[in-house]
Parts: structure tokens; C-alpha cells; sequence
């Protein structure tokens, strides 16, 4: 294609700039002097210093990374061995209903996801007394139960290009099935893992309706701190906040890549160097 | 093949007739016994039973699909038989899990653990067993230097070629001194001409180390070159286990005549059969075919006669008695094939009939050509009468 259609750069111009003004606008009056969102009164960086004197977006920013950490770690345990058992296990009876009950979550509704946990929450305690109210032990829960389903679905997927026969050959060579699974299995599929889990770190980090329904009092996650104060007017201290998480993701994205473009060339090279000592001989 | 090979061949022999003198009677090391795999409503192996002898090289031979794998899965311990007992050494393996079974495979794929380096990977099953690691190291070593790959112990699978894995992952199954290494289609990932040079060093290891080798193959040629004795499966069943030798010269059925080597399989009817000759009458051919030898047939009912194409003789001439085993047509096609020629000879019914014949003499002419009017004949005890 010699001559590129105007139409079509046109549209990719306007598909980007949808994508990208509004966050290139926030951070932007992110450092705006004026108490005014829309009203630009000059260079500054006031509103990060006061983000930083605010005790409860810290509060929920701490919050918010302990939730994210925990269930994205047990989901990734969860998951993978839900991966397992759907790539491993063969047909076995009801795989169907099991697999299908396993990624419903992905398209259940959010609020529906979150009512039905809290009314087990409020069950459970009335039954055996735990969880005792809620806080971030049943905010965890909930974000486990949702971001499993994109574990299980990335790890089967995974084991699934996974030549069998090697668990196979290191079980041949004399080890038991567990000790195939974390000798062979979990280092060969380690790099699924790592992206599960940054997944549903993610996931867990932006979710917001299922956190409010199982959120108690003193729990308060970030994205639910963000929602109630821009109900009582978008503050630059907000625009601020967001620039710094845009920016933490933009840093993580473009590190992942790096390391994974640069274990790439390393492999391009050894295979070529492979291939050209296979000719000579 | 070495005399080694050659003793243990007419061993093996004699202890499958049943008699022979206790001393040098081979051992045998894996008995199958009836053994039958379903998978669902289909037959992936069925009622075989085998007796494999310590120190052979043991092929099992057939088309794809017809069960080596799940066969050779079975004796590995990935497959259970559905009926049947496998003994390994003289002791029921039928229901043991792979790790505790004293065999090991070396996989078609080669299945080569992709995150650890090739000396770790040689490695792997010794420190299962839990051998001291400087013991592991020296015998890692002693590995990588049979397959000549000591300098290249530090890198990983994908940085080596096909032929490096390949070798990798046969010392790799090697280095647990199995009683038995299983190997599924060992060379089939090779190109020709690294095949044929890993098949020799295939069987070298296999004899200066001792070990029983039970290969999978689908390619006859290598089964020929490499095997004490082979299998020959189809859908299932074992039809033949012999050697290579008598595999080629007395098939017991069609079906092995046609896999192992090329043949021409005349049907005709058995018009005379008496304890020493039979006779066919094969309407594609001008004259009846003779054979030296009884077959128990039913007179009057359809048999097939087998003869190779380097058994029939092609001349201008007449042959001296013209009353049988003889044929006339004329040459259609020559294939050179360097050592030998093959002629597509069509017969006056329409029949193609190969034969070679030796390129001896470097004439700048054969002597037979295209178009030429010829006699194909051949010897009474050459004809084999298989079953259908
Ligand atoms: N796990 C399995 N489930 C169902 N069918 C199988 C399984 N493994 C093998 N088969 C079938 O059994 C037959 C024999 O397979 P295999 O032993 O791999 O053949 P070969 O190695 O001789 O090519 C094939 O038709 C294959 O489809
Ligand atoms: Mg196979």
C-alpha cells in the first residue's frame, strides 16, 4: 500500500485523540494553579503537595494496594489450579459446568456480582460469626471471586500450548506428580502467572462497585474515594492523583515491555546462531 | 549389522523355538501379555502379546495410527491396558506409575525441559533418585561425551540445532541406565541424511552400552537397518515379529509382504497343493506359478504368491523351461537408482511387474531398453505364498 488513504489516517488521528486528550488535558491542569478545574491561573505543583498532606487518599491509596496485592496473589493460586485442572484433567464428568461456572464472573454484571457476595457476607456472619463486618478481608474475597476467571482463562490457555509430553518425560524420569508440577509445570508457565496476576492486580485496583458493596467503614478503597469527592466538585488535587497513577502505569507497561522485547532479540539470536552451526556441519 | 547383533538374533531365535542350551539362553526382559487398549468404542491395541529379550534392539514397525505409541505409552506407564499384563523384568508393571518403573522414554517430540540447560536437563532424572551431586556431575559428563556434546552443556534446548536435541534428549533418557529405553520415532524429526548417520550411531550406543531398545518407527528401511528383530502392527494386532531377514524373505501375510520392502503379489487360484509344491494359476500371468514349498491352503481356493523384484531374472531369451514361472511383456519404464535399476515390465494381461537388477558394469547401453520384448522368470523356492 504505496498511498495511504487520507480517510483512514483521519480516523485512526480522531481515534487516538478520543483515546488520549482527555488524559493529556487532566494532566495537564493537573498542575494548574487555580482552585477552578477548568480555569487555567498558571504553572504549578501545590496540588501534589497537598495530595500528599491528604490523609485519607493516602489512607485509601494504601488500602486500595493491600487489597490489590493479596487478591491478586490468591487468585493466581486459585486460578491456576482451576487452569489445571480444565487443561489437565481430560473430560471428565460435568467439565462443562465446571468450566462454564468458572468464567461466568466475566460477564455477570458487576452489581449483581457484588450484591449476591454481600448478602453471603451477611449470611455467613449471622451463621458462624465470620467475616465480622466488612472490611478489606471481604473486599478481598469478592475481588478474588471475580478476578480468578481471568487467571483461569490466561493459565488454561497457556498450559494448553504446553507440549504434555515434557511433564510426562520429567515424571518418566522419576519424579512424583507435585514435584513435576513445581520442578517443570509452574517455571514453564511462569510468565502466564506474572501477567495473571498483573491482571488481576489491575482489576482489583480499578474496581469500584463490587468494593462499595463489600466495603465497611473503615475500609475505603481509592476509586471510591475518587467517585464520592468528584460527586461534591472535580478538585485539581484529583487531576493530580490521577496523573500519578496514569504515569505509574505508563512506567510499569513500558518496563514489561522492554525486558520482554529485549528476552525476545536474546532468543531470535540464539536460534540463529543454532540454525547457522546446524549448516556447517 | 555386528556380530554382536548376529549372535543374539540366533539366540533370541532358539529361545522362541524353546529349545535351546540354558547358558547363552537371552533373558527376557518385557513379556506382554494380551494386552488390549480401548479408547472408547476403538481398538487402539489389540490382544498383542510380545516377549522382548534383554540387549536386543527391538522395532516396532507400522503405518501411523496403528497403536506403536499407545503400545510403547503402555510399557512407559502413561497408558494402562484395559485387559492384559505387562511384565517388566520378570515383575507385574501393569499398574505401576512411570516414576517407579525401571524403563525410560525418550519422546517424539523430545520433550526437552525448555527452561533448564542441557546438563541440567541430563541431570534431572539422577538427582530424582537422589545421587550425591558430585556423582551427578560425573555422570552427566560421561553422558555428554557419548553424544560429543560436552562443550555445549551450559546452554539451553533452544539454542541448540535438531540433531543436538535429539541427542540430548536420547542420553538424557540414557542416563538412569534403564533396563529398557523406549524411543517413539527417535529419528523422525531428523532430515535423510542425518538420519541415516544417527541410525548407525543409534545402534552403537545402544550395543557398547547394553541396553534393551524398543524403537518406534514407521520408516521399514530404518526398522531394517537398526533392529535385531522386528514388530509389524496394523490396526492394532501384531501380524509378524522376526528378524529383518526373515521379515523380507518369508512374510507370513500380505499385508507384511507389501509394508516391508517392494513386492509383486500375484492373486491366482491353488489348483495343486501337495506337501512339497504348490501350484497357482494366476490369470495375469501366461504360465501357472510353481512353488518349492507345502503351504496349508485350501485346494481351489484364492492365494497370493509374493516374489521381490530382485528375484526375478529379465532376458531377451527364452528361459529353458518356459512351461512355468515365466511371463512375457515388454519394458515400459527404467528407473535408474544408481546402485540398481528397476524395470516396470508390462505384461500381455496389463500387469506391471518391477524388477531390479544390479548395475555391475558401468556399460554406456543396457542391454535391455525401453520397448524391448522380454522374459521375466524366476526360481520355485524364491515364490513366498502368503494369506491374505
Ligand atoms: N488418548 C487417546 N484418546 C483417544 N484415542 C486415542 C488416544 N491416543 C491414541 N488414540 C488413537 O489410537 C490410535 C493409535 O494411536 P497411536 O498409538 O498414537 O498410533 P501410532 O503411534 O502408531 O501412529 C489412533 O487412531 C489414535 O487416534
Ligand atoms: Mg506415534
Amino acid at each position: 500500500m504505496s498511498k495511504r488513504s487520507p480517510f483512514l489516517i483521519s480516523c485512526m488521528a480522531f481515534g487516538f485523540a478520543f483515546l488520549y486528550v482527555p488524559l493529556l488535558l487532566l494532566m495537564i491542569y493537573s498542575f494548574n494553579d487555580s482552585k477552578l478545574v477548568t480555569v487555567w491561573g498558571g504553572f504549578s505543583t501545590r496540588w501534589y503537595g497537598e495530595l500528599f498532606q491528604d490523609d485519607q487518599i493516602l489512607g485509601a491509596a494504601r488500602t486500595s494496594l493491600v487489597i490489590a496485592a493479596m487478591s491478586a496473589t490468591l487468585s493466581t493460586i486459585l486460578g491456576t489450579i482451576c487452569g489445571l485442572v480444565l487443561a489437565r484433567f481430560g473430560r471428565f464428568r460435568g467439565r462443562t459446568l465446571f468450566s462454564g461456572m468458572i468464567t461466568a464472573p466475566l460477564v455477570m454484571p458487576e452489581v449483581i456480582t457484588g450484591l449476591s457476595i454481600l448478602l453471603l457476607f451477611v449470611a455467613l456472619e449471622q451463621l458462624i460469626g465470620w467475616p465480622e463486618g466488612r472490611g478489606m478481608t471481604t473486599i478481598t474475597i469478592a475481588h478474588v471471586t471475580f478476578t480468578m476467571a481471568y487467571v483461569t482463562i490466561i493459565i488454561q490457555s497457556r498450559l494448553g500450548q504446553m507440549d504434555e509430553s515434557i511433564e510426562e518425560a520429567a515424571m518418566d524420569l522419576g519424579a512424583r506428580p507435585l514435584k513435576v508440577f513445581f520442578l517443570i509445570t509452574l517455571p514453564i508457565i511462569a510468565p502466564a502467572l506474572l501477567s495473571g496476576w498483573l491482571l488481576s492486580f489491575t482489576l482489583s485496583l480499578d474496581d469500584l462497585v463490587i468494593a462499595s458493596f463489600t466495603a465497611g467503614p473503615s475500609s475505603t478503597t481509592l476509586p471510591m474515594v475518587v467517585f464520592s469527592s468528584v460527586r461534591l466538585g472535580v478538585t485539581p488535587k484529583i487531576n493530580a492523583l490521577a496523573t500519578l497513577l496514569v504515569s505509574a502505569a505508563a512506567f510499569c507497561i513500558v518496563i514489561a515491555a522492554i525486558i520482554m522485547r529485549r528476552a525476545e532479540r536474546e532468543r531470535e539470536r540464539a536460534i540463529a546462531k543454532a540454525m547457522a552451526e546446524q549448516e556447517q556441519m | 549389522m555386528s556380530q554382536f547383533a548376529r549372535n543374539l538374533q540366533d539366540q533370541v531365535a532358539r529361545a522362541e523355538k524353546g529349545g535351546s542350551i540354558p547358558t547363552d539362553t537371552p533373558r527376557s526382559i518385557i513379556q506382554i501379555q494380551n494386552v488390549t487398549r480401548k479408547f472408547g468404542d476403538f481398538v487402539a491395541v489389540n490382544d498383542v502379546s510380545l516377549t522382548i529379550y534383554e540387549g536386543e534392539l527391538f522395532s516396532l514397525l507400522g503405518g501411523s495410527g496403528c497403536g506403536k505409541t499407545t503400545l510403547l505409552r503402555m510399557l512407559a506407564g502413561f497408558e494402562t491396558p484395559s485387559s492384559g499384563r505387562i511384565l517388566i523384568d520378570g515383575q507385574d508393571m501393569t499398574h505401576i506409575p512411570p516414576f517407579e518403573r525401571p524403563v525410560n522414554m525418550m519422546f517424539q517430540s523430545y520433550a526437552l525441559f525448555p527452561h533448564m540447560t542441557v546438563e541440567q536437563n541430563v541431570a534431572f532424572g539422577l538427582k530424582q533418585d537422589g545421587m550425591p551431586s558430585a556423582e551427578v556431575k560425573k555422570r552427566v559428563a560421561e553422558m555428554l561425551d557419548i553424544v560429543e556434546l560436552s562443550a555445549l552443556g551450559k546452554r539451553k534446548p533452544h539454542q541448540l540445532s535438531g540433531g543436538q536435541r535429539q541427542r540430548v534428549a536420547l542420553v538424557r533418557a540414557l542416563a538412569k541406565r534403564p533396563k529398557v529405553l523406549l524411543l517413539d520415532e527417535p529419528l523422525g524429526a531428523l532430515d535423510k541424511k542425518l538420519r541415516e548417520r544417527t541410525q548407525l550411531e543409534l545402534v552403537n550406543i545402544q550395543e557398547s552400552l547394553g541396553v534393551t531398545f524398543v524403537v518406534v518407527t514407521h520408516d521399514q528401511e530404518e526398522a531394517m537397518t537398526m533392529s535385531c528383530r522386528v514388530a509389524i502392527m496394523n490396526q492394532g494386532r501384531i501380524l509378524q515379529v522376526d528378524t529383518p531377514h526373515a521379515m523380507y524373505e518369508y512374510p507370513n501375510t500380505r499385508f507384511v509382504a507389501e509394508f516391508f520392502g517392494s513386492v509383486n503379489m500375484f492373486e491366482g487360484i491353488l489348483v495343486e497343493d501337495e506337501a512339497d509344491h504348490v501350484v497357482i494359476d494366476c490369470p495375469e500371468l501366461s504360465r501357472p506359478i510353481y512353488v518349492s514349498h507345502g503351504v496349508s491352503g485350501r485346494e481351489g481356493g484364492t492365494a497370493y504368491a509374493a516374489i521381490r523384484p530382485e528375484k526375478v531374472a529379465l532376458s531377451k531369451e527364452e528361459p529353458a523351461d518356459t512351461s512355468r514361472n515365466c511371463s512375457t511383456g515388454v519394458v515400459q519404464d527404467i528407473v535408474y537408482l544408481g546402485g540398481e535399476s528397476t524395470y516396470l515390465v508390462k505384461l500381455d494381461s496389463g500387469r506391471v511387474v518391477r524388477v531390479s537388477l544390479q548395475n555391475a558394469y558401468r556399460a554406456a547401453e543396457p542391454e535391455i531398453t525401453w520397448d524391448d520384448r522380454v522374459w521375466i522368470s524366476w526360481q520355485p523356492s524364491n515364490v513366498v505364498v502368503v494369506s491374505s
